[in-house]
């Protein structure tokens, strides 16, 4: 078991130093060795079970029209490398952002003619790891067209709203207290870099809108509708804050 | 079937001590949680995971409502002939979920 230790720990000094220059930190280094040792090896990361799920519905026919995503997108591997790094994105014939999810489920509605997926549910977010699993490793990379400005200005602005019975905004934990405590956890600086994560404490994989919703009940005020656009801009303005940084997903969070 | 991941070194000396990991989709429901309404959600946990080599068991855990969803297993044994190491999961409601994967010996 020592030099397993001292792998670990080697491990951990080699990703305190990989840590950028601007002193951004993913929440994989707030995270202790054990679950990063977890995220680390597909072989022990649970998440790697819904990917291989999400696998097996790329290819599956769904819908009237019996079509499955690799009828029109073909191998995942080359059609979606760096996708879930652009998205949310600005939709300029709807004239709105849409997240992975909401793209998924417009091809499935469109494309597809299937029922939309409910959010969170298996098969969602199952897809969404898949997705997202085949830019593991490449930078953020969001685009913030002229349209879209007001869009990121308002997710800014609700990243810095107090709100709730604590009146707590984002910005006042993960801003100025980041790398402090929170009942005795690392409160880390909110780069949504993993998504979908499989979190401990949630026993399964969720999406970044069911860890908001966790933080918006944390503080005390009403969660919105999975979906809702005040979601959907204030995830798009957390992947623009984090952008150059690594996609991990499937990561695992405590 | 559910599904399941092993990690099986694909080569090993013969009598080396391997290292082998299986995890498996599971809820894991305790029987001890109950819904809004009060009503007990019933339990629903895997029972048992056996491991054979070659057909010959080699590992056997049972399993509690305490363990995880998703239970992650890394155990060891000896490599002793080329051939398949097979895990297998049973439990509540007729669970049933098999992997497998090869080994070469030299």
């Amino acid at each position: 078991m020592i030099p397993r230790a001292a792998a670990l720990l080697l491990l951990a000094a080699v990703a305190a130093c990989a840590a950028p220059p601007d002193g951004r930190r993913s929440g994989y280094e707030f995270m202790g060795p054990g679950t990063r040792a977890m995220q680390d090896d597909d072989a022990t990361n649970p998440a790697m079970l819904w990917v291989l799920d999400g696998e097996a519905l790329w290819r599956a026919g769904a819908g009237d029209s019996g079509r499955a995503c690799a009828d029109c997108h073909g191998d995942a591997a080359a059609s979606m490398k760096g996708v879930a790094a652009r998205f949310p994105a600005y939709d300029a014939s709807r004239k709105k952002l849409i997240d992975l999810d909401q793209r998924i489920n417009l091809c499935r509605t469109g494309r597809q003619q299937a029922p939309a997926l409910a959010p969170e549910s298996r098969e969602l977010l199952a897809l969404s790891a898949y997705i997202g699993r085949q830019s593991r490793g490449m930078p953020i990379d969001i685009a913030v067209p002229s349209e879209a400005q007001p869009l990121l200005e308002a997710g800014r602005a609700a990243f810095r709203r107090r709100q709730g019975q604590l009146n707590l905004a984002c910005t006042q934990c993960h801003d100025r207290l980041a790398g402090e405590k929170l009942a005795g956890n690392p409160i880390p600086q909110a780069h949504p870099t993993g998504y979908p994560i499989y979190r401990l404490e949630w026993q399964g994989l969720g999406s970044l809108q069911r860890r908001l919703r966790n933080c918006m009940i944390g503080v005390r005020a009403e969660p919105y509708a999975y979906g809702a656009p005040e979601y959907v801009e204030l995830e798009y303005y957390l992947m623009w804050r984090a952008r150059g940084m690594k996609l991990e997903t499937p990561a695992v969070r405590p | 079937m559910a599904r399941a991941i092993v990690k099986v070194p694909a080569r090993a000396r013969r009598g080396e001590i391997i290292e082998l990991r299986a995890i498996v989709a599971h809820v894991m429901e305790t029987g001890f949680r109950r819904t809004e309404t009060g009503a007990l959600v019933p339990r629903d946990i895997i029972r048992r995971m056996v491991c054979s080599y070659n057909g010959v068991e080699v590992f056997r855990a049972d399993f509690h409502p305490a363990v995880a969803a998703n239970p992650l297993i890394v155990f060891t044994t000896l490599a002793a002939e080329s051939g398949r190491i097979e895990f297998r999961w049973t439990g509540d409601n007729g669970f049933d979920a098999a992997e497998s994967a090869p080994i070469a010996v030299e």
